[in-house]
């Protein structure tokens, strides 16, 4: 396919080249006819490009975007891993700079809060995503199953993924307090445990539960999405085959459904994944990371090291370790992707 | 799920099981709902109401949290404010019933404006780069494009915490910081990866006899570009504006890090609005109310592009 393409567009290409070699003939032959056809030509950039290869057509386009992110994404990073091997410090900008080799990197491998940390980041990763995927995939083939007004209940229930999650995690410490937040109420209202019995912010034990809650409540969405568009990928003939040959729901929920939805679900799983590895802001706002350091996630020790300790070298350490490590597990996970896609 | 229902399409869910399924999911919708109420409940209430024990449902509704949000206060004793003679707009009156007289407009318009003009621009900067980039890997034999692709995805993997200290040094060096025009730029650079990604899914299913048609015709590739290819890619270009503005209006932890004051964005000033005795719920609420109401309108305007905007075209090719 790809290689019919190809030669298609090769064809096309000498064709191009033979039209251009026709019209520098006839521009040659006449300077006036040549000063004609630069006049009527609509920009003058578009004359310029009219000349160029098709390779510099490719960079044209790329380059722009290719540039941007170089000079603020990728300069910045190698800036980091050069940080990383200094002393740096942040409230001390000017200080001179020393090179310290790899002891940052030992240092961060051997700090217990650090790996703390690691653990909350995982505990949290984990059961956002799990969560998540369950309801978001339930709610997309219920949704599915295009009864009245799904499409109406759709745009309701996306609202939450559009909010600020630092605005969001700020609004919610007012839905968790024990007296006069709402949350406490409704348990209460439901379970009859007394509202000020439990505070889901103060407790060491509840802490984490809390920040998974919101996270879930505003992220279910968009892994709902993403299973949706795979749902709808799946063409109908295939289920009308299935019940041609007396499949049942749940046969066809398990061989059909399931598998042709598989990547959707693991793409949202990599994108919600990637996210809630560098959360910082939704809980920033909402616990700060504690109490003590129960839900002080990666990026929040992160943020600790950088700019309250001020060893901003070693975070920068920190950062690049979590960088490869994330950008590790995307690779693997990737191909893992692909290999259920080509199933 | 009876033969009879299924009888006059294979495919069509039954009528019992679209019942039980409206049933879930609007329930679900109403759940999920309720703290979004609440927020806008809270901005009606008086900083009374709001913190009461249990929670209001039923009060009398006020303006109070629009007006802190919009103003600051100070504190004056009752002949002063009796000598000022009579109130000169709503807002005036109540926070006179609170024995405070208007001090001037807090930082919330300010911010919010920042808000817009970051967020909306880097949007349009991010879909324009993002989309000539993706035109460019979808049509011409790009050099190591498949690694180059992941590269430009994973841009987005690295904490913004980390990278926002080196990008603070450098704004500091080109006297970027704290400038509408440097948070711009790296709104664009951290969304311009995600509009790639999302446009080359739409472009690469676009068929490519379109343009050849159009240059054999005459245009220019540019021509063919703008003409043929914009035009029909308008779903997709929609789709990634929705992703790229809900990541840059809402985008907190550059925005705490990199501007302090003058282009200090919506979401890291919300949190810092307080009244007397700890956190203002009521203007808190407001203020977050008013700041969700752009984004909710594009988006309902453009929700029809959304369900295909996420079908990346990593899964799609």
């Amino acid at each position: 396919m790809t290689a019919r393409i190809r030669e298609r567009t090769g064809q096309f290409f000498r064709m191009r080249r033979f039209k251009t070699q026709v019209k520098s003939v006839t521009d040659t032959s006449s300077t006036i006819l040549g000063e004609a056809v630069a006049r009527a030509t609509p920009a003058p950039i578009a004359s310029r490009i009219r000349g160029l290869s098709d390779r510099s057509m490719a960079w044209l386009f790329i380059t722009p975007a290719i540039a941007l992110l170089l000079a603020v994404n990728i300069f910045p990073l190698i800036w980091a891993i050069y940080l990383s091997f200094t002393n740096f410090r942040a409230n001390r900008p000017n200080a001179a700079l020393e090179s310290v080799g790899l002891s940052n990197y030992s240092r961060v491998l051997n700090d217990p809060n650090i790996w703390q940390a690691m653990q909350t980041t995982a505990h949290f990763v984990f059961w956002t995503i799990l969560l998540q995927t369950l309801i978001g995939f339930s709610l997309a083939y219920l949704i599915d199953r295009k009864f009245r007004g799904h499409a109406f209940w759709t745009t309701i229930i996306l609202v939450p993924m559009m909010l600020s999650p630092a605005v969001v995690g700020n609004f919610w410490r007012f839905l968790y307090q024990p007296q006069i937040g709402l949350f406490n109420h409704i348990v209460s209202f439901l379970t009859g445990i007394p509202p000020s019995s439990f505070e889901m912010l103060g407790s060491v034990r509840l802490s984490p539960w809390a920040i998974i809650i919101v996270d879930t409540w505003m992220w279910t969405p968009y892994v709902m999405l993403i299973c949706l568009a795979g749902l709808r990928s799946i063409p109908d003939y295939i289920y009308e085959a299935a019940e041609v040959d007396r499949a049942s729901l749940w046969r066809q929920f398990w061989s059909i459904t399931l598998p042709m939805a598989l990547p959707f679900i693991m793409l949202a799983v990599l994108f919600r994944g990637i996210e809630n590895f560098k959360m910082f802001d939704m809980v920033t706002l909402l616990t700060g990371g504690g109490p003590g350091s129960t839900t002080e996630v990666a990026s929040i020790t992160l943020k600790r090291e950088a700019f309250e300790s001020w060893r901003t070298g070693r975070a920068s350490a920190f950062a690049i370790i979590l960088f490869v490590a994330v950008f590790g597990l995307a690779n693997i996970y990737v191909k893992a992707l692909n290999k259920v896609k080509q199933r | 799920m009876s033969s009879v229902n299924t009888a006059h399409s294979v495919v069509e869910p039954s009528r019992t099981s679209k019942r039980i399924a409206a049933t879930i999911v609007i329930a679900y919708a109403v759940i999920t709902m309720i703290p979004l109420v609440w927020i806008v409940l809270t901005s009606f209430k008086s900083p009374p109401d709001s913190i009461s024990y249990p929670p209001k449902i039923v009060f009398q509704p006020t303006l109070e949290g629009y007006c802190n949000l919009f103003t600051t206060r100070t504190r004056q004793t009752p002949e002063y404010i009796t000598s000022l003679g009579a109130p000169t707009s709503t807002c005036d009156e109540i926070t006179r019933s609170r024995n405070m007289v208007i001090a001037g407009p807090s930082n919330y318009w300010p911010r919010f404006q920042n808000s817009l003009v970051i967020a909306f621009g880097s949007t349009f900067l991010a879909v324009s780069l993002g989309t000539l980039a993706a035109y460019g890997f979808s049509r011409f034999k790009v050099p190591l494009a498949e690694d180059l692709l992941f590269f430009i995805l994973s841009t987005r993997m690295m904490p913004p915490i980390a990278v926002a200290i080196p990008i603070y040094l450098m704004y500091r060096q080109l006297g970027l910081s704290d400038t509408a025009l440097g948070m711009i730029l790296l709104y664009t650079a951290v969304n311009v990866s995600l509009a790639v990604w999302l446009l080359k899914g739409f472009i690469d299913e676009i068929p490519r006899e379109y343009e050849e048609a159009a240059m054999i015709d005459g245009y220019t590739r540019m021509q063919a570009f703008f003409k043929v290819v914009l035009p029909q890619a308008t779903t997709g270009i929609a789709a990634t504006a929705i992703f790229c503005l809900i990541f840059a209006w809402n985008e907190y932890a550059f925005a705490v890090l990199l501007t302090s004051g003058a282009a200090q964005t919506a979401p890291p000033f919300i949190p810092t609005i307080i009244g007397e005795g700890g956190q203002d719920w009521p203007a808190v609420a407001a203020g977050t109310t008013i700041f969700v109401v752009p984004i909710l309108v594009f988006t309902i305007l453009l929700r029809k592009q959304l369900l295909r905007g996420i079908t990346f075209g990593a899964v799609r090719k």
